[in-house]
């Protein structure tokens, strides 16, 4: 089969995954900015009425920055209408932006006309997310794989079918399927046919919008580790929207979490699930199913964010999450917060946000609290303060409560409190016990330099309050 | 109650000559099959399972294994529509507290569907009628089986939209489908289902179409509900996760067949067939540290039409070309006991299973 000749290309899956910090280090020398993306809107109008008048407008996306290096992926996630998709419809130019600004390789394609990116199309392609309706029925794979060479007027060497077919073996299908019709494939097998057809021209960015929601657990591990090989044989630079935060981990190397049309967090992976800093980020992840019948009644782990998403036609003013969130206060209800870099690789909209070192005295209290609590079900809270402070215990440099802070440290709080029972990462616990500390000590030190940014855009510090806040929340 | 038990009894008596089972809910070599222009689509084939008053049994499978067939052939929903000509062929056994669901009268069944038995759809939006309140479809789901007036209906259906935590529960009663966000047309659903106090309750996919944040609202709904109500739950869903949640028992179906069955804990730490390990591997976690690669099982499911002969799983298994102890290939695998209460249907040595999962695939998890 087909998918027998792809595995031949896989490497060996690496044992004893070392990531700790592994984000930072990975692409030791990033590439230059691709993609820029200054104060990106996209409003779109309501009409009504016999003279389409319009009455208002959804904020779909409503001022977003960030940049996308080449070579590394960005992982965007966020609840359905939270302008994800739009932002990758904008990036790509399918929308036009109403205001802001997109910088391709230094180049302002923002309002480019059709003609004006027609060149450009080439270098950026898009993966759509149901690869059913993204591939024309009366189509051959050929002719749809092959379209792009036509309409970029490009000849490929040996011809337009003979590129195809190479093509179609690159993402693990047979060549022979050339005259084949979509309807006789699967799935994830049109899932690779829309990803040969975004790799035809050789592209640069490839900006995937959901590629693998639609699909099978089993064969959405095929896709993701096919973008994953290409990417490295390739070099592409991905922009990947999705709405499951364990494949975005999987696959991204910064992420992007976006709520109401506003980026509220964007940091480096393994910054962002250790210690995500922004309450929504936090709560999305304690959201997620742990495929782990042990945990099953964790429940004290969660928060749970009351009620549902705002409507975007009317965001609420100042912080669009205060609505939901267990920490706002007044100031939140006001101003709204800037996107600022409160750790090197990890920029935070927030006026209060966790995991950082201004909680640092009721954390203290609670880091005994947790020591006492290792064997009952461990808190969300408190093993994330313990973590926090943590950190600190170990800048101190105090042999004991750097081993013992070490656990916490580790991304789940629940794996600490089974250290009895053999859990299997638990060698690989053992193995590495200082240096998450250490990464983490020198990320607070890091952020120290940053406070005075922190405290600037917080106007008020009531954190004791907010926290004490937090705790009764989530019990 | 009991009358329905015993007049349900007595239109069963037909049914093959086996014993009524102990257990809540038993399930005897169910099989569904839907004659099509192509062939047989044999959607289920041959599935058993049992399920205890107040636990929960979670169904995974890929799209196509058969998991909502099941879940519609123990509703009955298969023969009360009619499709053209041509009827899903059913077979096998369904007891539900002593009662033979299949042999049973129609109108029998119809009075169980309901009442003791509801269902959670997967979508909410196409599940709940748009011409009619919230309220309106509550009252009728619970006049059906309750001889009350309206106004009695109503104060349940309030009652009940309060349980499933819907702010302002008197006023939304009114309100129209379309007024509802997805979290909380699902919750409403779950009103629905359980406002006559189901015993059985299956739940096709009930958070798929949600937002995460939402599902972890919905789950934990499911879960207290069931605490509260003490019912039998079955949870259908090709999210690990959700099952890990809320399952105490999982049963793995591929090709609409059972390949691995056992409480949660063993199927999730001791999986003793390459499918479910397939499933294990190919799913990033985030509560592991961050995996290198994935380890997707390769190829698709089969169809059901053509069904691989011997082991359904035989064309995607790694493990296909092992030697094994005198069996045929074209012979399909029958369910094992492999543990206490744990059955995996694969033809290589128990031994061998247990040392390719401690060797080879539970250190790259």
């Amino acid at each position: 089969m087909s998918d027998e000749a792809k595995a031949v290309t896989i490497p060996a899956q690496a044992d004893g995954p070392t990531t700790q910090g592994a984000a930072l280090t990975k692409d030791a020398a990033p590439g230059e900015v691709l993609l820029k993306v200054t104060g990106l809107q996209k409003h779109f109008p309501i009409k009504k009425g016999l003279l389409q008048r319009q009455v208002g407008a959804v904020h779909a996306v409503d001022g977003i920055d960030f940049e996308v290096r080449s070579g590394e992926t960005l992982g965007v996630v966020g609840e359905s209408g939270c302008g994800k998709s739009t932002m990758g419809r904008l990036i790509t130019r399918l929308l036009e932006p109403t205001g802001g600004k997109v910088e391709f390789e230094g180049k302002d394609i923002t309002h480019l006309g059709v003609s004006g990116m027609r060149p450009l199309r080439r270098d950026v392609q898009m993966i759509f997310q149901d690869p059913y309706s993204s591939l024309n029925p009366r189509h051959t794979i050929g002719t749809i794989v092959g379209a792009p060479f036509k309409l970029q007027g490009v000849e490929p060497e040996g011809g337009v079918k003979k590129e195809v077919q190479r093509l179609l073996s690159v993402v693990g299908l047979n060549p022979e399927h050339y005259n084949r019709y979509p309807h006789e494939f699967s799935g994830g097998q049109r899932q690779r046919i829309g990803i040969a057809r975004a790799l035809a021209l050789n592209p640069k960015l490839v900006v995937a919008d959901e590629p693998v929601s639609a699909l099978d657990v089993s064969i959405q591990a095929q896709v993701v580790n096919l973008l994953d090989d290409l990417q490295q044989e390739l070099g592409l630079t991905y922009v990947i929207i999705a709405h499951d935060l364990s494949v975005v981990r999987h696959v991204s190397d910064r992420i992007a979490v976006m709520y109401l049309g506003k980026i509220v967090e964007l940091a480096d992976r393994d910054l962002l699930y250790k210690s995500p800093m922004h309450p929504y980020t936090k709560a999305l992840m304690s959201a997620v199913p742990i495929p782990d019948p042990r945990r099953k009644n964790a429940k004290s782990e969660r928060i749970l964010l009351k009620g549902d998403v705002p409507s975007p036609i009317s965001p609420p003013s100042g912080c669009r999450f205060h609505t939901r969130c267990w920490k706002a206060t007044q100031t939140c209800k006001t101003t709204e917060p800037v996107l600022v870099e409160l750790r090197t690789g990890q920029q935070v909209a927030c006026h209060h946000p966790e995991n950082f070192e201004d909680q640092a005295p009721q954390d203290t209290v609670l880091l005994t609290v947790a020591k006492e609590a290792a064997e009952l079900v461990a808190d969300e809270v408190l093993a994330e303060s313990a973590e926090t402070s943590a950190a600190l215990a170990a800048e101190t440099a105090s042999e004991p409560t750097e081993t013992e802070a070490a656990e916490p440290t580790e991304a789940t709080e629940a794996e600490a409190a089974e250290v009895a029972e053999p859990a299997e990462p638990a060698t690989a616990e053992a193995a590495e016990p200082a240096e998450p500390a250490k990464t983490e000590a020198a990320e607070s030190a890091e952020a120290v330099k940053a406070e005075p940014v922190k405290a600037e855009a917080a106007e008020v510090a009531d954190a004791p309050g907010s926290e004490g806040g937090q705790e009764s929340t989530d019990k | 109650m009991t009358e329905l038990s015993k007049s349900g009894a007595a239109v069963g008596e037909p049914t093959p000559a086996s014993p009524a089972p102990t257990s809540f809910l038993e399930v005897r070599d169910l099989k569904v099959h839907f004659p099509t222009d192509d062939g047989l689509v044999k959607s289920v084939d041959g599935l058993s399972f049992q399920l205890e008053k107040g636990k929960t049994l979670g169904i995974v499978g890929e799209s196509g294994s058969g998991k909502s067939v099941t879940s519609l052939g123990i509703m009955g929903l298969h023969t009360a529509g009619q499709y053209g000509k041509r009827k899903a062929q059913i077979s096998g056994e369904i007891w539900l507290d002593g009662t033979e669901l299949l042999s049973a009268d129609p109108d029998h069944v119809r009075k169980l569907r309901g009442r003791e038995m509801a269902m959670i759809f997967q979508d909410p939006l196409s599940a709940l009628h748009p011409y009619y309140t919230i309220g309106q479809q509550i009252v009728e789901a619970y006049r059906i089986h309750h001889d009350v007036d309206k106004k009695t209906a109503k104060r349940r259906a309030v009652e009940m939209l309060d349980r499933v935590g819907i702010p302002q529960p008197d006023k939304r009663v009114d309100s129209y489908p379309h007024e509802f966000s997805g979290g909380m047309r699902q919750r409403a659903m779950i009103a629905m289902s359980l406002v006559n106090n189901p015993e059985l309750l299956i739940a096709d996919e009930p958070t798929t179409a949600l937002d995460v944040t939402v599902q972890a609202q919905i789950l934990d709904l499911i879960r207290d509900l069931q605490k509260e109500f003490g019912s039998a739950v079955i949870v259908i869903t090709h999210d690990l996760g959700v099952v890990a949640e809320l399952a105490d028992d999982i049963l793995v179906m591929y090709g609409g067949r059972c390949v691995e069955r056992g409480s949660a804990e063993e199927v999730f730490y001791e999986p003793r067939h390459p499918y479910t390990w397939g499933l294990l591997g190919s799913m990033p976690r985030l509560d592991r540290d961050q995996q290198e690669r994935l380890i997707p099982v390769k190829g698709s499911p089969p169809s059901l039409i053509n069904i691989p002969s011997g082991c359904a799983f035989n064309p995607r298994c790694p493990y296909a070309d092992l030697p094994k102890d005198n069996v045929t290939r074209t012979v399909r695998p029958e369910l094992s006991e492999v543990g206490s209460r744990h059955w995996a249907a694969c033809h290589l040595g128990k031994e061998q299973r247990e040392r390719i999962w401690t060797e080879e695939i539970a250190p790259k998890l």
